[in-house]
Formats: structure tokens, sequence, C-alpha cells
């Protein structure tokens, strides 16, 4: 099957300092991956690369085939990339509805995601639609966050970081939310340091560290000390 | 009666304050640029209706309707091919570019059309007043001020319910995170600098036909936009409003005790507010 | 391993030289230069020290201020009332220029520095206005006409006649030189001092504080301090530049002592030009801009079109000025501020 994501041997810097050493990345329609690293590791990076945020050569990102790392961000999220970015990011100056309505302002097709499905996914939105964002518990404000990006009916869904700073139960209910999530066909990826939580959601593992992908493979088939070498160094 | 009177004026002339500093004020609010030629363009947007109205004989409403996309072309080219380039952390190319194009502007109407003065003739609107028991008040500075108020009414609708403001606040607040919406901040700065620059033809309108006008006279307009903004508090255009009616009822109270003295009395005002309430009377924006 | 942080370069040792040598020469001109060259110079001289305190305080210390003809104008006034008012000889009354500009910064500064980024800008330009109207209404020094210096008060300036002598000129070339060589003081003594400045701790927090003045103050930098000197010593030596043209034009009117065009604008684009940030920006901004104003100064408002899209075209293309461009492809840097760190091994250290 033709790849949705590729990157081939994507490379980032931020002035001097390199930050990706050839990274490749492959994620199938429909599929959930997980990158999994310690903090540095580059994933995020990684995220602001495949979004545009940080701009590339134009052959190291293809979405369907097709170059898309010369692309501007938000011509990236136009071909039907979203992404719920680290630390939520809502707009201040916006009421949770509209901070969903603005992740619906570019949307792809008659898709399912609408309104009232995310308040249906996150009743609790449906409540405090008329808050600022920012008023919300960090919990429900990750909910805006991913609805927000769910409202432009995404082909692929990048959650960076979505666990983070969170209590253990409000992590649960979101990741209660991802099943729904990809019923509609989506291929999600998700940036995790919770190992065991990745393992558990995901088909496919991406292990990074220094910039490097250190271990991929299959979920299923991953052994924790593989597992181990690959996220802290073979210190052993 | 004279004090109810030079009050009603003030109030009344705060309104064009009001219309010259609302542009200056939307720009702000989205890209935390100032435009130090926003004086110089309401000048050449006076100009533009004058060149309408002497080469068509339309009324100078009429003019204006067609001068205002032209200005918002003007507007939206300026931002997506000079001011997007210099934008970012550094406020220094933003400052110094529109230093140049103030000057650049002022001396190509100079040229242009000479330092003679001008003026938009609009019949007997000019001189028809109201009696409004107390105190009469002429139609055209009550029409300028209802259009104030308009206009802000307007942009605060447009700033709040539509999708096009909804992208105006989501870049203001975090530009990164909204081209991660499929916004491109670059369009949005241009198509609020177009928009900005409608509101400076309507300025130019009520400019052009209640006083005279020459090249020269732009970065005046410019200041006292400024203080309505500083005054009314960044980002709230209500208080824009407030803020012009401030300066205005100022200058017309000084200029009732000495004529020398009506601009010296709006500085002063402006002076007097940023020193009690240095964030302005309603200040909404952080930065 | 020993080590020397030094911000001298073989360049700058050469420019120093070279500069010294210039100062020397600019000293004994007069002797034979011509009357229009002594005037071209003073023209050159004052607009650089413009440009070099506006390069202080805006590209060295991120204060971008549109309000600096403010204290041209009311030094170049000060000037006037101690010479017509009180009857000093007009050099002296110079330094009552530089006090008048002083006096002046400290409430513009107090109101300024109330506001943020860009508006700090169009704050500076309304103090300078208020201070035009406010000298406009200055009846005994002419109001909003102006007035002129009386004649016993030129005719007798202290070392006119010394000059006048030394070099067999007529008095009025005399004058000329008496001002020239106070125009070539103040901007050696700027030049001098800015660069004494930004290469000592002072300089070092006025550079953090314009990078960004929450990070200056958490590492123990007092930005605000900093911004005071920076902007009071400025203002100070731009009122005795205001006062020293003035003194040569014998003539003033609040319009033109107050010109945001003569004043402000023309120094903006000079450091533009130039490159901004830089001590050799204005110099060489400084001769373009003269040799743009001999060749072009009689098309009026063509040249001023012109000037203000050039500084628009530099901006854009070339965001350092001439001088970075230059710089950019020689690495030369005549009056170095920036701190290069030297390894040197033990046997030679």
């Amino acid at each position: 099957m033709a790849a949705l994501l590729e990157t081939r041997g994507l490379t980032a810097q931020y002035g001097q300092f390199k930050a990706l050493f050839g990274v490749d990345l492959q994620v199938a329609p429909g599929e959930c991956v997980a990158i999994i690293g310690a903090n540095g590791a580059g994933k995020t990076t990684l995220m602001r690369s495949i979004t545009g945020v940080l701009r590339n050569a134009p052959e190291m990102i293809l979405h369907n085939g097709i170059p898309i790392g010369a692309l501007s961000a938000d011509q990236v999220m136009q071909r039907g990339i979203a992404m719920v970015p680290e630390g939520r990011r809502l707009f201040p100056s916006l009421s949770v509805e509209e901070n969903l309505l603005i992740g619906g302002q570019v949307r792809r097709g008659d898709g399912r995601w609408t309104l009232e499905a995310v308040y249906t996914l996150f009743p609790v939105l449906r409540e405090r639609r008329r808050s600022p964002g920012t008023a919300l518990s960090g919990g429900q404000q990750q909910m805006v966050a991913i609805g927000r990006a769910l409202m432009s009916n995404p082909g692929l869904l990048l959650c960076d970081e979505i666990s983070l700073g969170l209590a253990p139960v409000v992590i649960r209910d979101i990741y209660a939310a991802l099943p729904a999530i990809r019923e509609t066909g989506a291929a999600v990826v998700i940036v995790e340091q919770d190992i065991s939580r990745a393992l558990s959601v995901a088909d496919r593992i991406y292990c990074m560290m220094e910039g490097r992908v250190t271990l991929t493979g299959r979920a299923a088939d991953m052994t924790r000390d593989a597992i181990h070498a690959a996220y802290f160094g073979n210190a052993a | 009666m004279i004090w109810l009177d030079t009050i009603v004026q003030g109030i009344l002339l705060g309104g064009l304050y009001a219309l010259f500093a609302a542009g200056l004020s939307l720009v702000f609010g989205i890209m935390r640029l100032v435009n130090l030629a926003h004086g110089d363009l309401i000048i050449f947007a006076a100009f533009a209706i004058l060149l309408i109205v002497g080469s068509t004989g339309l009324n100078p409403f009429l003019a204006a309707l067609l001068a205002a996309p032209v200005m918002f072309a003007v507007g939206w080219a300026l931002q997506a091919f000079v001011l997007n380039r210099v934008l970012g952390r550094d406020i220094l190319p933003p400052l110094l570019v529109t230093f140049g194009l103030s000057v650049a502007l002022q001396n190509g109407l100079l040229e242009a059309f000479s330092a003679d003065s001008q003026r938009i003739r609009a019949g007997a609107l000019e001189s028809a007043s109201i009696d409004l028991g107390p105190v009469t008040v002429g139609v055209m500075p009550l029409l300028t001020f209802a259009s104030a108020v308009g206009a802000i009414f307007l942009l605060n609708r447009l700033f709040y319910t539509t999708a096009l403001g909804r992208a105006f606040r989501a870049t203001s607040d975090d530009a990164v995170t909204a081209s991660l919406m499929g916004i491109n901040p670059r369009s949005v700065f241009a198509i609020a600098t177009g928009l900005a620059m409608v509101i400076v033809t309507l300025a130019a309108l009520y400019l052009g036909m209640r006083s005279n006008f020459d090249p020269s006279i732009g970065p005046a307009r410019l200041i006292y936009a400024f203080e309505a903004v500083i005054i009314g508090g960044l980002g709230s255009l209500w208080g824009t409003l407030l803020g012009g009616a401030i300066i205005g009822v100022a200058q017309t109270i000084g200029a009732q005790i000495n004529p020398e003295w009506q601009i010296l009395a709006g500085h002063i005002a402006f002076l007097v507010v940023l020193l009690i309430r240095p964030r302005g009377l309603f200040p909404r924006a952080v930065d | 391993m020993a080590h020397l942080v030094t911000t001298r370069t073989r360049a700058s040792t050469v420019a120093a030289v070279i500069a010294l040598g210039l100062v020397a020469l600019g000293l004994i001109l007069p002797a034979f230069a011509s009357r229009s060259l002594i005037q071209d110079l003073f023209f050159i001289l004052t607009m650089l020290t413009l440009a070099q305190l506006w390069n202080l305080i805006a590209g060295f210390g991120g204060m971008v201020s549109v309000g600096q003809q403010a204290f041209v104008g009311i030094g170049a006034y000060a000037m006037f009332a101690g010479v017509i008012l009180w009857g000093w000889d007009p050099v002296p009354a110079i330094l009552l220029g530089g006090l008048a500009a002083l006096l002046l910064a400290i409430p513009m500064a107090f109101f300024a520095f109330r506001l943020q980024g860009a508006y700090f800008a169009i704050g500076t330009w309304v103090i300078a206005e208020v201070t035009r109207l406010l000298v406009a209404q200055w009846k005994t020094l002419g109001g909003g006409t102006g007035t002129s210096l009386p004649r016993e008060a030129t005719s007798d300036i202290i070392g006119v006649a010394a000059i006048a002598d030394l070099f067999g000129l007529r008095d009025a070339a005399a004058r000329d030189v008496m001002a020239y060589w106070l125009a070539l003081l103040l901007a050696v003594g700027t030049m001098a001092a800015i660069h004494a400045l930004l290469r000592s701790r002072t300089g070092l927090a006025l550079a953090a504080v314009r990078d960004n003045d929450n990070a200056a103050q958490s590492v123990g930098v007092d930005a605000r301090r900093v911004k005071w000197l920076v902007f009071l010593a400025a203002a100070l030596m731009t009122g005795l530049v205001g006062a020293l043209i003035y003194v040569q034009t014998a003539r003033i009117s609040p319009d033109a002592a107050f010109s945001v065009t003569n004043w402000t604008a023309y120094v903006i684009f000079i450091a533009v030009i130039g490159g901004i940030g830089r001590l050799e920006g204005p110099v060489l901004g400084v001769l373009v801009f003269w040799a743009l104003q001999t060749a072009f100064a009689d098309y009026g408002a063509i040249y001023l079109l012109a000037l203000g899209l050039l500084a628009i075209v530099t901006m854009l293309f070339a965001p350092r000025g001439l001088w970075g461009l230059i710089a950019d492809r020689t690495g030369l840097a005549l009056f170095p501020v920036q701190r290069r760190l030297i390894l040197k091994g033990p046997s030679d250290g």
C-alpha cells in the first residue's frame, strides 16, 4: 500500500543546531503510529517539519507521494494534515466553540466531523462552549485542541504530547476518544513519552533518540528490553 | 450655554478623530504594526476622492464608494508586497519602512497636486445645521460622528461574529498556531490592512469635506489617531471612539480659551491620560 | 590555555590611525580649504553627529525615536534665549542648548517609556510637537514666525577675531571656521564617546536591553537605568548640535527648528542607508546623503520622494545598509564593538 505520509532522510536544524539527522518515517492510510522518545529526541521538531512550521527541502516529505516539504503550514493543513500542537495552544481571544469553528474553517469534503460530532465525542465541551478556550481545565483544553484539529476532517491527525501535564484519569478519558477518531478512517500519529500508553494504542512504533530513529516495528512485536535500549541508548 | 455647545462640538469632532484612528487600531491589534504613513494615506485617499469628484462630477459620497475598493487594493498590496517582508520580532524595520513611505507619499502628493489647499465640495451639506434645543449642530459633524459610530459598530460585528473576524483574532493571538488551522497569516494581514484603508477612505471623505487639506497635514492626523488609540486602550474600538471624543473636546475647549491653544490642548489631554492611565481607559490587548 | 577577549582587529588598528590622521587634517583644513568646502563639511559633520546619536538610541538601544527634532529645536531656542534675553556670547550659549535638551529629555523619557515598542516612536513625536507648539507661544523669541540673532551678538563671537587674524579671513568666513571646528569637536567627541560606551559594561547592557528587555532584567541588567542614561545623553548631545547649527544659521523659527523632515527624517535615512547598529553606517550614510543632496536637492519634492523610496528599498533588500553589504563581503569592521575571544597557547600567553 502506498504511504499516506513518508519522510525520506529528513533533516532539520535551528540555526547552527542540528535537530534531525535523516529520519525515515512511513504512515499508511488509517494506521495509528506512535513516536516515542525522551525530551530532546527530536519528536516535536519532526512534527514541526511535517506540518510546515519548519520548512524543508521539498523531497524530504511526501504526502500521497507528492513532495510537500517546502509548503507553508497553512498549505500543508489544506492537504488534510491536521495538528494538535504541543501545549494545546488554544486561542485565548476565542471561545471554545470559536476555537472549534476555526479548526473547521478549511474543511475537506463532507466528512463526519462537525461541531455536533465533536460535542458528542466530548460532551463537557458543549456545556463550556461559550467560555474562553483558556478558561478550561488542562484536560478540557486538550479536548478542544483535538476537536479543533478534527473539525477539518483530516486524513492524517498529528497529536504532539497530548498527555503532557495531565492527570492519569484525564489522559484515559482523552485516549478513550481515539477509537472514534480512527473509525472515520483517519490515520493518527501520536507523539508520546509514556511508552506503555503508546504500545497499547499504536499499530506501529518509532523510537527516537538524539534526532535519529533508533527502533521501529509493530507495537505487538516490541520487547521491553529493545525499547529500553532504543529509548535511553545502550547504557548497559 | 457656550460651554455645552463647545463640548458637543468637541465630541462630534472626536468622531472624525475616531475615524482616523480606527484603521490604525485595527492593524495594530492584529499584527502589532504601527504604520507611520497612516496619516499620509488618509491625505492620499482624500486626493483620490477629490480626483474622482473632479473628473466625473460625482457626489463625494459616491466618489468615496469608488475610491474605497481602490484603497483596499492599495492597502492589500502594501501589506503583501512590502510590510509582510519586514514584519518580525524586531520593530525597527516596519517602523522605518512606513516612515520612508510617509515621506515618499507626502512628497509624491506635493509633486502631483502642489502645496495648494484643496477641499472636497459637498454643496448645501457643508453649511446645513440642525437645531437641537440648547445647541445647534452642523449636519456634517453629525454625519461624521454617526459614520464613526457605524464604522466601529460594523468593525466590531466583523471581529466578533464572522469567520474573517475569528481568523483576525486567532492570528493576533498566535500566528503559528493559526497557520496550523489552514490560515495564511500573511494573507490575513493583507486583508486587515486593506480593510484599514477602506476606513481611511471614509475618514478622508469627511476630512476633505469639512476642512481644507494639503499634502503636508498627514503626520498631524497620524498623531491625533495615535492619541485616540492610546487614550482608549489598545485593542478597544469603542475606547478609540471615546479617545477621539476626549481629544476633540480638549481641542474645542482649548480653542474657546485661546484659538492658538486648540492643538496644544488636545496633546495635553493625551499626556494627562498617559500620566494617570498608562494603558489607556479600556485596555484589552496584552502584548 | 590563556585567552583574551578583545574588540580589536587589524583593520580597526589601521582605521584608528587613519581616523586620527583625518581629525588632524580636519583641524588644519581651514588654513587652505575654500569657504564653501568648510560650509559643506559643517553640514556633513552636524548631520553625522545627529545620525550617530539617533543610531545610538535606536540602532544600539532599540528606542526608535521620531522626536529628535525636539532636542535640536529646544537646544537652538535655548541658545537664542541666552543670546537675546541674557546677552550671552553665542558660543558659550550652545551649552545652554545642551542643558535645555537634557531637561526636556527627562519628561519626554518619562512619558515615552510608558509606551511599548512601536508606540514609543509616535510618543516621542507627540512630545516634540507639544514642545514646538509651546515654543511658538514664546513671544519674546518671535512666537510662530521666529527671530534672528542680533547683529551685535554675531559680530564679536569669542575667538572669531583671532581666527580671522590667523587665516587672514573676513569675519563671516571666520565664523564659519569657528562653527566648523566646533562641529568637528562634537562629531569626534560623540563618536569616541559612543565607541567607548559600546565597549563598556553599559554597552553590553544596552545590547541586552535592545534584544530583550525582560531577559536583560533577569540577568541583572537594570534596563530602565541603561535606557534613561543613553536617552538623556543622546538628548544632551543633540541639543548641543542643534544650538551649534543655529549659531551658524543665525535665524530661527519653530517650524524650521522643530522640523521632523530636517532633523529626524534625514537623520534616519542617513542611518538606514549607511547601516543601522554600526558606527561605520552613519559615516558612509552621511556621505551618500550629502552627495544626493548636492546633486538633487534642487528637485525638491521629487528628491524627497526618491529618498523615502530609497530608505524603503534599503530596508527591504539590505536591512543592514550599505555598510552591512560591505561588511558581509569583506568582514571589515573599522570601529568594532563586537567582542571576540582569542585563545592563546601558554607559550605566547
